[in-house]
């Protein structure tokens, strides 16, 4: 993606006809996330509290590693630890994966397309933080690339931590995170949407080469 | 490789050799030679692969050193050229077309270190930081701790054990 692809053009059908094309209206939402209020999320208690077991026991990954982390990942889905039997599976795209891991590092440049992956996420949405990378900054505290926390860039709800965490601590952070979105605390999404313009500022501060839209839905 | 040493001596000046290994050595020319040194050791000597380009820091000196490491594929024997070049406004001459790859490491070496190299394609455009505006970050005098700190929000609260202290009041706490 580069600037250019944001730009309006004018491109010609088949039979030669004008379309008018304005990227920033066209393919991507102008509005900002909006957090969901009281009305939305349900007629009755008992039914948010359905539809948040029902979420916990489908967590959907977005199948994307950013750093080390996501060697473990491979053992995670296969027989010896087998996720799949928890409700956790990995999807191909952020479309149809409502929970992201981030698996360690994040460098600048990787972090662009993170928050462009977390954003096209659909709500409600969770975020995994794996690695002390993640948490601290790690052994990489003091790198001029990558960042030290990851909570300052997008809501995250469950730490792992670790460096690399095994494979079953991995398992025991998806207990955990099903345990908060089964009380209700799985609203990072909300989160985000509150205070966007604080996230947007810190994700601006490190991004200098911002080439793409503010809000990637 | 001594032979080798000595034909190039004959023809262009070598500062000093190091005899690494059987089948590493390590010669220094000047900065108007080293392209020539280069072509030479790849047309006649049979030194046909490059195997990378890269920038040591001599802070304290003054100087980059670059190294422009050959491998003679046929003999299986390495042979770096090495050259030092002033640290202010750093500049070398290209020699991207001797391989195609030089170009890569002419652009790394231009971002990393920010070190010119007049001529190379793409060389201003960036490699593998995304728009990056400080100085370049591989240069010693680059306090990246000082540069993380202000820019990515550290969390208070870590500690760090220095290795040879921490066993020392750990085995002998009497001191």
């Amino acid at each position: 993606m580069s600037l250019e692809d944001l730009e309006k053009r004018t491109v010609y059908g088949p039979d030669n006809e004008e379309i008018n094309v304005d990227p920033l209206q066209d393919y991507y939402c102008a509005a900002t996330p909006e957090a969901k209020t009281e009305a939305q999320k349900g007629t009755a208690p008992i039914i948010e509290k359905f539809a948040n077991w029902a979420r916990s026991e489908s967590l959907w990954v977005l199948a994307y590693g950013t750093g080390c982390g996501a060697i473990e990942m491979r053992p995670l889905m296969t027989p010896k630890y087998d996720a799949y039997r928890f409700g956790v599976q990995w999807r191909p795209t952020p479309r149809q994966s409502n929970l992201f891991i981030i698996s360690g590092y994040l460098s600048i440049k990787t972090l662009k397309i993170a928050i462009r992956a977390y954003e096209q996420m659909p709500s409600p949405k969770y975020v995994m933080g794996v690695g002390s990378c993640t948490i601290n900054g790690g052994m990489y505290f003091d790198s001029y690339n990558t960042i030290n926390r990851l909570d300052h860039y997008m809501p995250v709800d469950v730490y792992v931590a670790g460096c690399m965490p095994r494979p079953e601590s991995l398992l025991t952070g998806f207990d955990l995170l099903k345990k908060l979105i089964k009380e209700g605390k799985g609203t990072g999404a909300d989160k985000y949407a509150k205070e966007f313009e604080w996230y947007k500022g810190n994700q601006k501060k490190i991004i200098k080469n911002w080439d793409m839209p503010d809000f990637n839905w | 490789m001594k032979e080798i040493v000595n034909r190039i001596k004959e023809k262009f000046p070598v500062i000093s050799e190091t005899y690494q290994r059987e089948d590493l050595t390590f010669i220094t020319t000047d900065k108007i030679h080293a392209v020539e040194t280069v072509t030479h050791l790849r047309d006649y000597e049979g030194f046909k692969h490059l195997v990378l380009l890269t920038a040591v820091d001599w802070l304290e000196d003054g100087v980059f050193q670059l190294t422009y490491l050959l491998n003679n594929p046929k003999e299986k024997i390495d042979l770096g050229v090495r050259v030092q070049i002033p640290r202010d406004n750093p500049e070398m001459t290209s020699a991207h077309h001797l391989w195609a790859a030089m170009a890569t490491y002419q652009r790394e070496l231009y971002e990393m270190f920010g070190i010119s190299f007049p001529g190379s394609p793409r060389m201003k455009e960036p490699f593998i930081l995304d728009g990056w505006d400080g100085p370049p970050p591989y240069r010693r005098d680059f306090d990246t701790l000082k540069y993380a700190e202000d820019t990515f929000f550290p969390r208070s609260g870590r500690s760090t054990n220095d290795p040879a202290e921490h066993m020392k009041k750990k085995m002998y706490p009497e001191g």
